[in-house]
């Protein structure tokens, strides 16, 4: 017999793994949920069927979208999470003994629960004392923060769930509000190449770039991830992720990554053409 | 009792379809065979419901059969004498109110913050309106419901009214103490109409105002397309016991379309059916929404939503909490200002935005994730662009001064003249500020300089003006005298 799980990429575009044996499969007030043993990548987890995160790649996503705002800088302390039910955003930034307080905001706890019975490889830090969970709308909850956190990660769906809200302007104005004066927004990006993801992006990027004085656009490679190239969003108030850098003193850190390093992270945030243009012509819509 | 899970109109549509019947009467489509774009552009299941009246299909303007049976349903589930399907618009609903029991001269008493629909009314059958000055917040700026003081004292002044027109609920979500006035009303011989294009949801809800027919009006329009749930255009029209409503279908079928569309027909059908069977939970969860949104919206800071608290007993007799009304001025912006920001800066339309509110419908189709949309959207208006807290003008109540009958003035000799130089003359036309809809002037009666100054500054803070034939409202007709 064979199974394959295949998720669209595009309505011409095909993604397809095969699949040993589906571990998990539930519907949530919000979403479906499915967890699938593979042979190539290992445990994966799907959300209306979109591929979430595998075994075997997840590093990629989680080192870049913690380590970045946290080697630009070292002082952070406060840590808002929001999304990221899988528990892979928070094992990374459990590391950093210099951050006191991690709040996670899932709107979904029937993800969490099943991401800490089936996926143990990320959702392996939701019990360190620094981590405080809550299950709301992230836009509900940042709206009455003021000047709390250091950085915000924002980990969630694509914008055409319950994601929805993440991509708004009013959120990410609640999170400029809700974030200190050398406050950092971090967001998943969407990919520049197939074009309805490329809008999302373009939309997120002119949101953004509205309201906070320095904003960047970075890349990885995720294999699993439509196009596997996919952005992430780096805002802030004052600190520049290139010139306030330090390597030294992230590497005295002594961290080990699999695919961060520092001078990928200064090659990250250079980027192709294509989409510098993609960007640009998002500035001027 | 009946079974209100039937969707008569609906069902008879499908039959037809499955039947295969031939076409060769109109409308031309043929269920979409002859116009490929129309069933690319809204589907095949739609295109091929739009049918034209036949046996199997009943007849609008005279039922016997699926149309009938779901006029009676409507009318169990309304708890009315008869419920006529209507389908130009809650418009044509309460101009037939009007028409049914206004003949040329008749009085008819009516606030003063009544629907265009029913000035355009007392246009064309020649009714002439007496108006009652509604209370007006002045916290707010928003005209209220009429004093039942206004009411009895009125009604001893003009004997020979026909009728008194009551709003159940305003746009804003007050109502009248609609049970006195139906009683004063009656012990004068004279009907209660009852304008409920807002107020879909009293009739299923709990713990919200009275509805018309509870009340024991005596007709009411219902906007079902509002807050029920049909098809933009579909409404209905509520006689109680009392009415002959077959009477009131000859007046009905003076304006109804003969093209009666099975579309809004079937889409009142499935409205009604959802309303009757889930209509008390969904309008829990609506209260609930808003309810909540009006909690947190008051913890933003600058905002006022208001609720429950400005019931005073008489203007305000209840208030409809499904409505999110928002004020805004002691943030410094005019409701229709914190509207266009909502609309061009966060992608979030609302219903309307006047001198000093936003008002924000809660139905059948919201989330809570749209509710923190909005909520997220206010917090950050406040944050980055409140001003210096702005006085509200006086009041936006505006005593009409009625010289002649709407119906005289409109078809009266006409001038136009630049709106600036026209204080002192009458008024042959309608003039709106658009949102939020109420007249500002009816034909016939007499410009002043505080009409003037009001237009000025609503057009200034970006409201549309509506009604005149200038469409830049810089020149009004006027009656020539």
């Amino acid at each position: 017999m064979e199974l394959w799980y295949t998720e669209n990429h595009t309505e011409d575009v095909k993604f397809s793994i095969r699949v040993n044996k589906q571990i998990y499969s539930a519907q949530s007030e919000f979403q479906r949920i499915d967890i699938f043993d593979s042979k190539e990548f290992g445990r994966f987890f799907t959300l209306d069927g979109l591929m979430m995160l595998t075994e075997k790649d997840e590093f990629i996503y989680h080192d870049m979208i913690v380590h970045v705002p946290l080697a630009t800088n070292p002082d952070i302390h406060n840590v808002l999470v929001i999304g990221a039910g899988d528990g892979g955003t928070v094992r990374e930034l459990t590391r950093y003994e210099t951050i006191e307080k991690i709040d996670m905001v899932e709107i979904d706890k029937m993800v969490v629960d099943a991401c800490i019975k089936y996926i143990p490889q990320t959702a392996s830090k939701f019990n360190d004392s620094r981590v405080n969970l809550f299950f709301e709308d992230g836009l509900k909850f940042v709206r009455d923060k003021v000047d709390a956190y250091d950085l915000i990660i924002v980990d969630s769906t694509d914008p055409f769930g319950p994601g929805e809200g993440l991509f708004t302007k009013e959120f990410y104005g609640n999170c400029y509000k809700a974030l200190t004066k050398s406050g950092i927004l971090v967001n998943q990006h969407e990919c520049p190449y197939y074009a309805d993801y490329a809008r999302s992006m373009k939309s997120a990027h002119k949101r953004i770039k509205e309201l906070f004085p320095i904003t960047r656009v970075y890349q990885a490679h995720i294999p699993t991830y439509p196009s596997g190239h996919w952005l992430f969003g780096f805002a802030s108030k004052i600190k520049d992720p290139i010139n306030d850098f330090n390597a030294e003193k992230w590497s005295a850190l002594g961290l080990k990554t699999r695919y961060y390093n520092t001078d990928l992270h200064k090659g990250c945030f250079a980027i192709p053409n294509y989409v510098k243009e993609l960007l640009e012509s998002a500035d001027s819509e | 009792m009946t079974n209100q899970n039937e969707t008569p109109i609906y069902d008879a549509i499908q039959q037809y379809i499955k039947n295969r019947i031939v076409s060769f009467d109109v409308p031309g489509h043929k269920q979409g065979k002859g116009h490929k774009d129309l069933v690319e552009a809204f589907g095949t299941k739609c295109i091929s419901m739009d049918l034209n009246s036949s046996k199997p299909l009943d007849n609008l303007t005279h039922p016997t059969s699926s149309i009938r049976r779901a006029e009676d349903l409507a009318a169990e589930a309304f708890n009315a004498g008869h419920a006529f399907l209507i389908l130009n618009g809650t418009t044509a609903a309460v101009q037939n109110m009007i028409f049914y029991c206004c003949r040329k001269n008749d009085k008819i008493i009516l606030p003063r913050n009544v629907h265009k629909s029913v000035i355009n009314a007392m246009v064309i059958c020649g009714a002439e309106p007496v108006y009652i000055n509604p209370g007006v917040n002045t916290e707010f700026g928003i005209s209220l419901g009429m004093s039942i003081e206004d009411i009895k004292k009125t009604v001893r002044d003009n004997p020979s009214a026909k009728a008194i027109l009551v709003n159940n609920p305003t746009y804003y979500g007050i109502c009248s103490n609609l049970k006195e006035i139906v009683r004063i009303a009656h012990n004068a011989g004279m009907l209660v109409l009852v304008d409920e294009a807002h107020g879909t949801h009293l009739y299923f809800g709990d713990d919200l105002p009275i509805s018309g027919m509870e009340a024991g009006a005596d007709i009411a329009a219902v906007s079902i397309h509002k807050t029920g749930g049909s098809l933009t255009q579909s409404s209905m029209l509520l006689v109680s016991d009392k009415i002959d409503a077959e009477d009131m279908r000859q007046t009905i079928n003076l304006t109804q379309t003969t093209s009666g569309s099975y579309l809004l027909m079937a889409s009142l059908d499935i409205a009604r059916k959802n309303l009757f069977l889930n209509g008390k939970d969904i309008f829990k969860k609506v209260c609930n929404l808003a309810e909540y949104a009006r909690n947190e919206v008051n913890k933003i800071g600058g905002f006022r939503a208001f609720g429950n608290e400005i019931i005073n007993g008489d203007t305000v007799y209840a208030f409809d909490k499904t409505k999110l009304s928002i004020h805004t001025r002691a943030m410094g912006l005019a409701g229709i200002e914190v509207y266009d920001i909502l609309r061009d800066e966060f992608g979030i339309q609302i219903e309307f935005g006047d001198i000093g509110n936003i008002l924000a419908i809660i139905s059948v189709g919201d989330r809570e994730l749209e509710i923190e949309r909005l909520l997220g959207a206010l917090s950050e208006i406040h944050r980055r662009f409140r001003k210096e807290p702005m006085n509200m003008l006086e009041h936006e109540y505006i005593n009409p001064l009625v010289i002649m009958s709407p119906q005289k003035a409109f078809y009266s000799k006409k001038r136009a003249l630049p709106i600036e130089d026209s204080a002192g003359h009458i008024s042959a036309e309608l003039v709106m500020a658009y949102p939020p809809g109420i007249p500002v002037l009816a034909p016939g009666e007499r410009i002043t300089e505080e009409i003037i100054d009001y237009v000025r500054y609503a057009k200034e803070k970006g409201c549309a003006m509506m009604g005149t034939k200038d469409e830049t409202m810089n020149n009004i007709e006027t009656v020539e005298e």
